[in-house]
């Protein structure tokens, strides 16, 4: 694809930087010659004593000068630099990273491949899997859910048995390949709920877990839960794994203070793991999955239980 | 009539004074965001976090110290070279108040996170708009002198002041220019790759005439007066004059290689960099080789030895920019530490350093003193202002080239040898010697500073009588 938006712009790119660079060896090559008598001064005098000697243009520093313009001429002959002109090498820049990124799969992909092929728990119980995986998991996941796969404020903790989106292997290969999106509207299904009521809810909210409440609050909360929240979280606030996590197990992903509750059921949350199955390719994908897997948080199977079953946001 | 009427140094002692000032502030920050690096738990308030401070500190040290140096020099050299006082004193008395309004509203508004989000150009809008109205004063100011002079030709500094007023005018409006939401935000007149484009282009010129031609001016007064000789060569002046002027243009692609930029900009801005090369030394060398014959002077001149020094880290760093401008090189140095040494070895090396010695030229002369209250302090801050930059400068080094080595090693299945996190944790080291090297640069300043209120306690404001030009010949 061009990068012009007519042909003149190519012609007018090519001459303007031969036209530049020859004209530095030309300022050069005529101020060489100009006449100059060594130990002089120009005659000028300013401010009482400034003045200059009409010294020549010391020689190593003018071929100095003379080589970094050969050199450019040659850098584009060679380079893409001339507008349109894809130089001799005809090299570009997304042709050497294609280059590079072919090779790299060919020396590096059969290493990955071997795994490929062998179900989940047997990569995850090889120990040179495991240290494949992690060394992939610090490459592309740790940025978010930390070194240790802990995570971190709006990035789950991998390594405990609470999943947002189900722990069975199946699952958590979707979540790598195919990312995952959640949100929670502002104010659950009940847009007309108001500040005092918020407040009322994150009490009982709390109470779910056995934090700290305001008895009153909470019991008002608790009327409010069913018509506002129940529909996701379920009547006794356990959750539904991919639709809308436990809010009775005291692990949070946003924080369990009042005022952060409050926050999030007020505005809601959107949150959004990014899909790495085309960026990754398959193998890689199952090497992380059985590392995740293995992590300690890993389930057998999906549970079956109705309302429990795998929900397929994707 | 002639002989009665003074040179304008009001403007100019109100200048060199803030230079020292805001010397210390903008270092002082800079010395307080190296400290957030080894201590990430001093950034205590989001006003005071290193994302806050760091342009504050950038803008601090380029706008306010330098900018403040190269006004008091400019005007300074532009009068006594010109042989006639400051044309529209009025508007010089502007350009200070103007400034430090500018300074004033950066050191409160880029704290309360009120940002542009271009580097060196943060400034919201409103702001940018009260730098317009300085600079066409500053303009007019040097230019109008400029055409009143009473000698025909023009000296080398006034060239290259010229060229920096003028350049900087251009970049700054076509770089800032923006689409004003509200009177705290606004929204670049540029798009995406365009958009990154025309603020490297302002950036690198920024580098370029800002930190260079205009301290390239300052050099070309103060060091053949300080030195007591001739300028080395009138040719070098002009070849590398309009070398410099016309290839700097070029360069600033190289700041976005391996980018969606195309790859024809790339190469244009590389060869451009690398051309710059030698009309850069061509500054270094007129200068250093203006003390042929005079070397003696520097055993016991400290403001000289501040002013060659600060032509060696010139030479250095512009020996070592197009290095890095090369896409091979730049593909382990982009993004690591190694950037921020070589800003440094320019900025404390060669800006804050010709900057001090001209400041120390100065002020004696502004105050009707000798010289400087102390010359055993200039000596001393000196010394501790050259291992400051050294220390920084050879830790960034290291700390730049072990980054941009940790981040490509792969282990033998493709994967990254380091997180980025163990990288970082690898530098802590070199980023409390490079702390300790800002350190000592700032304490210099406080030296300078207390040396400066002395001078001044000990004399009087003075200006000095406009000179005859010397018979033409």
């Amino acid at each position: 694809m061009s990068d012009f938006v007519s042909g003149f712009w190519n012609y007018y790119v090519v001459s303007i930087v031969l036209v530049s660079i020859l004209g530095c060896g030309v300022l050069l090559w005529m101020q060489s010659s100009a006449k100059h008598v060594e130990g002089e001064t120009t005659g000028h005098v300013w401010d009482g004593d400034l003045q200059e000697y009409s010294n020549p243009l010391p020689s190593w520093w003018r071929w100095l000068f003379y080589l970094t313009i050969v050199f450019s001429l040659f850098y584009l002959a060679m380079y893409p630099g001339l507008g349109t002109f894809k130089g001799v090498f005809n090299w570009t820049s997304a042709g050497q990273y294609d280059g590079e990124m072919q090779k790299a799969e060919e020396q590096y992909g059969p290493i990955f491949m071997k795994f490929q092929s062998q179900d989940i728990m047997a990569v995850a119980a090889d120990s040179e899997a495991r240290e494949m995986g992690q060394r992939l998991f610090l490459t592309y996941c740790a940025q978010c859910h930390g070194s240790d796969a802990r995570g971190a404020r709006g990035f789950p903790n991998l390594a405990d048995k609470d999943w947002l989106f189900g722990g069975a292997p199946e699952q958590i290969k979707e979540s790598i390949a195919s990312g995952r999106d959640a949100m929670m509207p502002a104010k659950g299904v009940k847009p007309d709920l108001n500040g005092d009521e918020i407040k009322d809810l994150a009490n009982y909210v709390r109470s779910l877990s056995g934090l700290t409440a305001d008895s009153i609050r909470s019991q008002r909360g608790k009327e409010l839960f069913a018509p506002a929240c129940s529909a996701c979280h379920g009547p006794d606030g356990a959750g539904v794994v991919g639709l809308a996590p436990n809010l009775t197990d005291k692990i949070w992903l946003y924080g369990s203070s009042e005022d952060i509750i409050t926050e999030t059921i007020a505005k809601g949350r959107s949150n959004r793991m990014p899909a790495f199955g085309e960026f990754l390719g398959d193998a890689k994908v199952h090497l992380l999955t059985a590392y995740v897997y293995g992590l300690g948080g890993g389930v057998n199977e999906a549970p079956a239980a109705p309302g429990a079953t795998t929900a397929e946001k994707k | 009539m002639q002989s009665q009427a003074t040179y304008n140094y009001k403007v100019v002692r109100q200048f060199a004074v803030m230079t020292v000032i805001w010397g210390i502030v903008g270092m002082l920050v800079g010395v307080i965001i190296a400290a957030q690096l080894v201590w990430p738990e001093l950034n205590v308030h989001e006003w005071l976090s290193y994302g806050r401070l760091r342009p504050l500190h950038t803008n601090a040290v380029i706008f306010a110290f330098g900018g403040c140096a190269l006004f008091a020099t400019s005007y300074f050299a532009v009068q006594r070279t010109s042989h006639v006082p400051l044309f529209a004193p009025g508007l010089a008395a502007f350009t200070f108040w103007g400034w430090q309004l500018v300074i004033v509203l950066a050191a409160v508004s880029l704290p309360l996170g009120m940002t542009q989000g271009k580097e060196y150009a943060e400034l919201e809008w409103p702001i940018d708009i009260l730098i317009t109205l300085v600079w066409v004063s500053y303009a007019v100011v040097f230019f109008g002198t400029i055409a009143k002079r009473k000698v025909s030709h023009i000296y080398v500094a006034n060239w290259f002041f010229g060229g920096f007023i003028l350049t900087v005018a251009v970049l700054h409006l076509v770089n800032s220019a923006a689409v004003p939401v509200t009177l705290f935000k606004s929204y670049s007149a540029y798009a995406g790759v365009q958009d990154a484009m025309v603020q490297w282009w302002y950036g690198h010129n920024a580098v370029g005439f800002f930190l260079t031609a205009g301290f390239l001016g300052m050099m070309y007064y103060f060091v053949p007066k300080q030195a007591g000789r001739p300028i080395y060569s009138y040719r070098l002046s002009v070849v590398h004059f309009w070398a410099l002027v016309f290839t700097y243009m070029w360069a600033g692609p190289h700041h976005l290689h391996y980018t969606a930029l195309p790859d024809w900009t790339q190469s244009v801005g590389m060869v451009f960099s690398l051309i710059l090369l030698a009309p850069s030394w061509g500054g270094m060398i007129n200068g250093i080789m203006t003390l042929s014959g005079a070397w003696h002077k520097l055993r016991d001149d400290p403001i000289l030895k501040f002013m060659i020094t600060s032509l060696s880290f010139y030479g250095m760093s512009t020996f070592e920019g197009p290095m890095m401008s090369i896409k091979t090189v730049n593909a382990l140095s982009h993004y690591t530490d190694w950037t921020v040494g070589h800003v440094h070895s320019g900025a404390l090396g060669w800006v804050a350093m010709i900057s001090i010695g001209s400041i120390y030229y100065l002020l004696p002369r502004l105050f009707g003193r000798p010289e400087m209250h102390s010359k055993k302090l200039i000596e001393v801050h000196f010394w501790v202002a050259t291992i400051g930059v050294v220390l920084y400068i050879a830790s960034m080094w290291i700390a730049g080239v072990m980054q941009g080595l940790m981040w490509r090693a792969t282990n033998p299945d493709g994967t990254l040898t380091y997180s980025f996190v163990e990288s970082v944790k690898a530098t802590y080291p070199f980023w409390t010697i490079r702390l300790l090297g800002g350190l000592l640069f700032l304490s210099g300043m406080f030296i300078m500073a207390y040396n400066m209120f002395l001078t001044m306690a000990s004399g009087k404001a003075v200006d000095a009588p406009v000179l005859e030009p010397a018979a033409a010949h």
